[in-house]
């Protein structure tokens, strides 16, 4: 019976002691009783809650000691605490294949990969890693035009103070304005890189010829984002280099007044697609704050739109082209007609 | 006595070559007479990005044809021998049977994506400690900047309305170019090549595009790095002379042929007719260019040996090139023609005309000047 600890009536008894059985228990109060001279039924009022609060006390004690010990053990391993699993719900066990692909699947940022690619897709000879590149250029901007739009009012009078406000006196601007000036570079770069290595590879070849077009927009857009973001800082070289670049508007078939054609249609330097452009016949207030919210707002909403699909599109069309096997001159098939 | 050792032919031409890179460079160098011109506009921070992209795209053309040129020999090895195209991995990748044929993304490919961010961010980090954004002046209205130049991406627009009226160089050029490479993947006809590099099996395509995108780049440097004060031709070297006038005598085609005795053709309507013409001409020209390009088989060795071969060459088309213009279709061939002859060929054609026979137009009508 001591060896067995969870017996109901071992507990109360373990008070004094070791568990002996209930009678052997009796004798030994009898004796206590008898060698201590109380009046008979005294020792059992007194005794019993002695024991009773050290049980009371030194038992849950050791039994939480024991559970926390034990609850401590299993922090050691975080990956199987709630918190941990409500967040990652996968194992990070590389040895489990299901788990791998589970890593890719359930999580919304890895989402846009498949589970598994050809093993020579990973190449990064092919690919140069341009495309991706590119995205996470976009990223990169976002996030440090967002920390400049904390300090930046698309007001004339104010621009310009901003951005000297912003290099002299904010902790780490220049470095913030600096970054987002080259990675606006870098990005005009890479996409055009992106485009060469896709051409080089025939990637744009079916099913990926509307992927392309999609591409050539992105391509635009970026280009757009870049100008529209030349004139905010609203120095000398970004107002006189949307002044040259709109001016080109004035000169647009029909739409301009200078155009072809422009002004027997009626248009004016007060209503034509410059006009529209620049909220006004110069470059002034109005094409600042028009030029903000294209940078801002405007174009990285249609460009992420694209970007959607045009990601979405490379899974949809069986992942990035290749390196594919290569196929013979003579393999080509006559045209289906 | 001393063996001989045979040295391999490949060593010998790099010296050749290695020598005649420092003849050029050090003639090119000879030529500057104003470095530090030269270095105030390399090293304008605005600048820094398309003197970092010349190299680079070099470095990813050299890339991209080491590669076309493995899969070329392997597509020609494969082309001679029936039976082991049958059996062969068709890739110049390495492959083992027992191998798995996928990957798990995670980790394979989100690691390289992982270290690819952390690259750009470092470089990105260095290059915005070491240099500075510009910041000139306030905007002020009344005072032109001398050159005022477009962000440096948009320099090759800016170097065209040197050649075309702004309507041109400005709207159509540019729609042209975007709208021409969105039809780029619809009127390529050649099944070949899908997803792996060659050059072999699809000169034309590459070359076309490659023709587009190094004039881009090219006009790019040339606004950046040639264009001075008052729009004016500077070489790289030369100093920016801010009170440089070019006298140039900039006359329209016809003008010229009227001078030869046509004097007709100074009055309307004989003016835009005679313009109309040349343009008509010209497509025409440029179309038969172009349909005669497609069809030639690939350049070797052998093409430069003798005269017969190169007229061989010049003359007879080449079987691949053929195949794939017959599953062109009308539709495709045409629109090609359009795009190519419109932007690839017209472009260097105006620069040409206006730069070494300073002609201004060649076709004056009342409602516009081409």
């Amino acid at each position: 019976m001591a060896d067995r600890p969870d017996e109901p009536n071992g507990k109360p008894a373990a008070g004094n002691g070791d568990g002996k059985p209930p009678e052997e228990q009796a004798d030994i109060n009898k004796l206590l009783r008898a060698s201590s001279g109380l009046p008979e039924g005294k020792l059992e009022a007194v005794e019993p809650r002695r024991a009773g609060v050290v049980t009371k006390v030194r038992d849950p004690a050791v039994a939480l000691a024991e559970r926390a010990r034990a609850e401590f053990e299993g922090y050691k391993d975080p990956q199987q605490t709630q918190l941990w699993k409500s967040i990652f719900r996968v194992s990070h066990d590389r040895s489990d294949p299901r788990n791998r692909s589970l890593a890719v699947l359930s999580n919304v940022f890895l989402h846009l990969h498949p589970a598994k690619i050809n093993r020579d897709a990973v190449r990064y000879n092919f690919t140069w890693g341009m495309g991706g590149i590119t995205f996470y250029l976009f990223i990169v901007l976002t996030f440090t035009g967002v920390l400049l739009m904390y300090y930046y009012h698309p007001v004339k009078v104010q621009a310009f103070k901003d951005i000297l406000y912003l290099e002299h006196d904010v902790p780490f601007g220049k470095l913030l304005r600096n970054m987002h000036r080259w990675a606006a570079h870098l990005m005009v770069i890479t996409t055009w890189l992106h485009m060469f290595r896709v051409v080089l590879t025939g990637s744009y070849k079916r099913p990926r010829e509307f992927n392309w077009c999609v591409g050539v927009v992105l391509l635009v857009l970026t280009l757009l984002l870049s100008f529209t973001g030349y004139l905010l800082p609203d120095d000398q070289l970004g107002f006189w280099a949307v002044t040259v670049g709109t001016n080109m508007a004035r000169a647009t078939p029909l739409l301009g007044h200078e155009g072809p054609f422009g002004p027997q249609l009626g248009m004016t330097p007060f209503n034509d697609v410059r006009f529209g452009l620049l909220g006004g016949s110069i470059v002034d207030a109005n094409a600042l704050l028009r030029s903000y919210i294209w940078h801002c707002i405007g174009i990285p909403l249609v460009a992420s739109i694209f970007m959607a699909v045009h990601f979405w599109r490379i899974r949809k069309d069986g992942g990035i082209s290749g390196p594919a096997p290569v196929m013979l001159d003579s393999e080509m098939k006559p045209l289906r007609k | 006595m001393a063996m001989a050792i045979p040295r391999p032919r490949g060593a010998s031409r790099k010296w050749v070559w290695l020598i005649v890179a420092v003849v050029v460079v050090g003639a090119l160098a000879l030529m500057v007479q104003d470095w530090h011109q030269l270095w105030k506009i390399s090293s304008t921070p605005d600048n820094i990005p398309i003197v970092a992209m010349i190299p680079l795209v070099v470095f990813f053309t050299w890339l991209g044809f080491k590669q076309s040129r493995a899969n070329d020999e392997l597509i020609e090895r494969l082309e001679a021998d029936p039976q082991a195209a049958k059996t062969a991995h068709r890739k110049t990748l390495p492959w083992r049977p027992g191998w798995a044929r996928e990957l798990h993304v995670w980790p394979y490919l989100v690691r390289i994506e992982f270290m690819a961010a952390l690259i750009v961010t470092i470089v990105l980090f260095v290059w915005s400690i070491t240099l500075n954004a510009p910041l000139e002046e306030p905007a002020n209205p009344n005072l032109t900047m001398n050159p005022s130049k477009a962000p440096w991406y948009f320099l090759g627009l800016q170097e065209m309305l040197v050649y075309f009226d702004p309507w041109i160089a400005g709207v159509v050029m540019p729609s042209l170019l975007i709208i021409g490479l969105m039809v780029f993947p619809y009127v390529d006809s050649n099944p070949l090549g899908n997803g792996y590099y060659s050059w072999r099996q699809r000169r034309f395509a590459t070359g076309m595009f490659m023709w587009g995108f190094y004039m881009w780049i090219i006009l790019i440097i040339i606004g950046t790095f040639i264009r001075g004060p008052g729009w004016i031709w500077f070489w790289p070297g030369q100093t920016w002379d801010h009170n440089a006038v070019v006298f140039d005598r900039n006359r329209d085609l016809h003008e010229i042929i009227a001078g030869w005795g046509l004097t007709k053709l100074n009055v309307y309507p004989w003016k835009a007719i005679f313009g109309g013409i040349v343009v008509g001409s010209f497509y025409l020209v440029g179309g038969l260019f172009f349909h005669w390009l497609m069809k030639r088989a690939q350049m070797s060795r052998e093409t430069f040996r003798s005269w017969a071969n190169f007229k061989r060459w010049a003359t007879v088309p080449g079987e691949l090139e053929m195949k794939i213009l017959q599953r062109t279709s009308i539709l495709q061939y045409l629109t090609f023609q359009f795009f190519a002859i419109s932007i690839l060929l017209a472009f260097p054609v105006k620069l040409l005309l206006r730069l070494l026979f300073t002609i201004k137009y060649v076709w004056v009508t009342p409602w516009f000047n081409i």
